[in-house]
């Protein structure tokens, strides 16, 4: 089980490095964008694969998660800062080092980006909490109604609050500049290393969640999928089991949406939408809710079709669609054995109706 | 001193008294059983002591610390584990998994550690393999251990389940009719399992309908009619008891 794991995970780096090589070699390399950002949305699905596959919860505020992240650090990284705390204090906050001004634009103050980032995880963190809270008493759907409510509070949010740009967003979000590291960001010269750094993070995540469900933990949370009530008179405590994964869950798209922000130089309210946490929801479905390998693979090709346009004016519907045919069609997803039994089988008789 | 006692236990549902009033201790590694009629409130009983029902009155409490209406993994932690009448297995998980998921509370590692494994994770993992296909040898369930669940016959489930319970190391097991659905040869394997388990000094709970089991293994016997303890007493007395044998022949229509 171990070694197959790292079979496909070197696979899978080959695949990343493959597309690179062959991007650039043919001068295409513009299309490293789509993947680059296809890598932040596959944060927001290998974590809900986990919500949804192991811990059996689904949430539909994750758009808001991934938005949330991508907008605090708009604020803290652009002239949206002054909106919400004024300049006095701003000047002396950046003389502890707090805020800083860049020397490009004089006076545009930003948080440390050594300190926007852990504001993000807290936040996030602290969010999750006073959402998932009650699923440690309630049964049932609560995650999903509540994840609702909290999406369409963020996107009313984010759409009519002037800090956050309204209807617009934030644009000119500056790159995430920490010293000595290359900018995360949109410059065209650093498009190779930036793609590098979204699939190395894709793979940090992956190779954590993977350990997880590998360990007393994931059989915990399989246990709960299967019988709650057994799983708890086991001396599993349920309740505290899908909080925490809810909090994993919502930390990675919340980092998804803050590098993809950066990588993009703005965020807008669309991002929040809940068709976007629909979106997120079929790509799950799709690859098979508890089938990491396959929610990631989906969540590429999906979202890198979609972001190349090929959906065209159709692009939410072609996710609800997709979700609506999975659900009665291929209720496990389409990376099934049986599945793919069957094509095997089916192949192997033609042969046999030639001949006859 | 016993080792665990339930005080004057009651729960309804609707207007039926379900568990009325029960109480009854326990000696430490004594195997008792509790026996009565369909819809007695045995199962009932059992939920309520396992934390999976809330009750409306009562104590219980276990080695002398209060257990009342604690949910069930706490329970759990406490050292009482159980099985079910109507078998609750994972279903999509092999053998092995299901025992392990039994490890549960005898383990350590954490969302953290799993996330971040250090040499010692492996080896707690290792060490819960071994005592599960220790236990699944001990219970002749060895070469099942990489079956899926869905494809077990109904005789293995029940011992998977009782597998599952021994590997929390559980100091006190709550057994809801083990013998239910086994033909006669697995029920002579079930109550040589049940006696191994007495020789480690677990102390045990039975629910059971077959008779000839319950007198021949357990130590003391209560019996439950309409949510009542009508009687308890070793199994001669039982067997002689007119009242118990008047619930059982369906003559006690007072
Ligand atoms: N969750 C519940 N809601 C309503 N009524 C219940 C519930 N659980 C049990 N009962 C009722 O309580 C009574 C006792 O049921 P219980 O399952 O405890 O009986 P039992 O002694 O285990 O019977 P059996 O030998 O058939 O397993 C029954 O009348 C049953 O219908
Ligand atoms: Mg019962």
């Amino acid at each position: 089980m171990k070694k197959t794991r790292y079979i496909s995970l070197a696979l899978f780096a080959a695949g990343i490095v493959a597309c690179q090589l062959i991007f650039t070699a043919l001068g295409t390399d513009y299309l490293l964008i789509q993947l680059t950002m296809s890598a932040y949305y596959a944060l927001v699905v290998i974590g809900l694969s986990l919500l949804m596959g192991y811990a059996g919860q689904i949430s539909l505020g994750h758009a808001a998660f991934f938005a949330l992240g991508g907008y605090l650090t708009a604020v803290f990284s652009t002239n949206q800062l002054q909106e919400v705390v004024s300049h006095e204090m701003l000047t002396r906050l950046s003389r502890i080092g707090i805020v800083y001004s860049s020397d490009a634009h004089d006076a545009l103050y930003r948080l440390h980006p050594a300190l926007s980032l852990p504001t993000v995880i807290i936040v996030t963190i602290i969010i999750a909490i006073i959402i998932g809270i009650p699923i440690l008493r309630l049964k049932g759907h609560y995650l999903s109604m509540a994840t609702l409510g909290f999406g369409i509070i963020l996107y009313r949010i984010f759409l009519g609050t002037k800090v956050f740009g309204e209807a617009d967003g934030i644009s000119n979000v500056a790159p995430f500049d920490i010293p000595g590291f290359f900018p995360i960001g949109g410059e065209s010269s650093f498009r190779v290393p930036n793609y590098y750094f979204a699939w190395f993070l894709v793979i940090i995540a992956l190779v954590l969640l993977l350990n997880i469900i590998d360990s007393r933990v994931g059989r915990a949370l399989r246990a709960i999928h299967d019988s709650e009530e057994a799983a708890s008179a086991m001396g599993v405590d349920t309740g505290r089991y899908k909080l925490i994964v809810f909090i994993i869950s919502a930390l990675l798209a919340a980092i998804g949406g803050f590098f993809m922000t950066h990588y993009n130089a703005g965020i807008g309210p669309s991002e929040a939408g809940i068709m976007k946490s629909v979106r997120y929801v079929s790509i799950v479905a799709v690859g098979g809710m508890a089938n990491l390998w396959g929610c990631l693979i989906m969540g590429v090709v999906l979202n890198y079709l979609s972001l190349r346009g090929y959906f065209g004016s159709y692009d939410d519907a072609v996710f609800g669609a997709l979700l609506i045919a999975i659900m009665v069609f291929a209720p496990n997803g389409i990376f099934k054995k049986e599945i793919f039994d069957k094509i095997r089988h089916f192949v192997s008789r033609i042969p046999c109706r030639f001949s006859k | 001193m016993p080792i665990f006692e339930v005080e004057n236990m009651c729960r309804s549902f609707g207007g039926l008294k379900a568990v009325d009033g029960v109480s009854f201790s326990v000696e430490s590694g004594q195997i008792k059983a509790i026996i009565g009629p369909n819809g007695a409130g045995k199962t009932t009983l059992f939920n309520l002591i396992a934390g999976s029902i809330q009750p409306d009155s009562g104590a219980v409490t276990f080695k002398g610390a209060d257990i009342y209406a604690l949910p069930p993994h706490k329970i759990a932690e406490k050292g009482i584990l159980r099985t079910f009448q109507n078998i609750k297995l994972f279903p999509h998980m092999t053998v092995m998994e299901n025992i392990l998921v039994g490890s549960h509370r005898k383990m350590r590692a954490g969302f953290l550690q799993a996330a971040f494994p250090l040499p010692w994770t492996y080896r707690e993992e290792r060490d819960a393999r071994e005592k599960a296909a220790q236990i699944a040898e001990d219970l002749g369930i060895d070469t099942l251990l990489d079956t899926e669940l869905a494809n077990l016959d109904f005789g293995s489930q029940r011992v998977v389940e009782l597998a599952r319970a021994l590997a929390g190391e559980p100091e006190m097991l709550l057994l809801d009719e083990p013998a239910a659905g086994l033909n006669i040869h697995e029920t002579l394997q079930l109550s040589e399992a049940i006696r191994k388990i007495m020789e480690k000094g677990i102390t045990i709970l039975l629910i059971e309908h077959d008779m000839s089991l319950v007198m021949d293994i357990s130590d003391e016997i209560i019996v439950l009619s309409y949510g009542k303890k009508i009687a308890e007493g070793l199994p001669a007395e039982i067997q002689r008891n007119p009242e118990v044998i008047a619930v059982y022949l369906g003559t006690d229509n007072a």
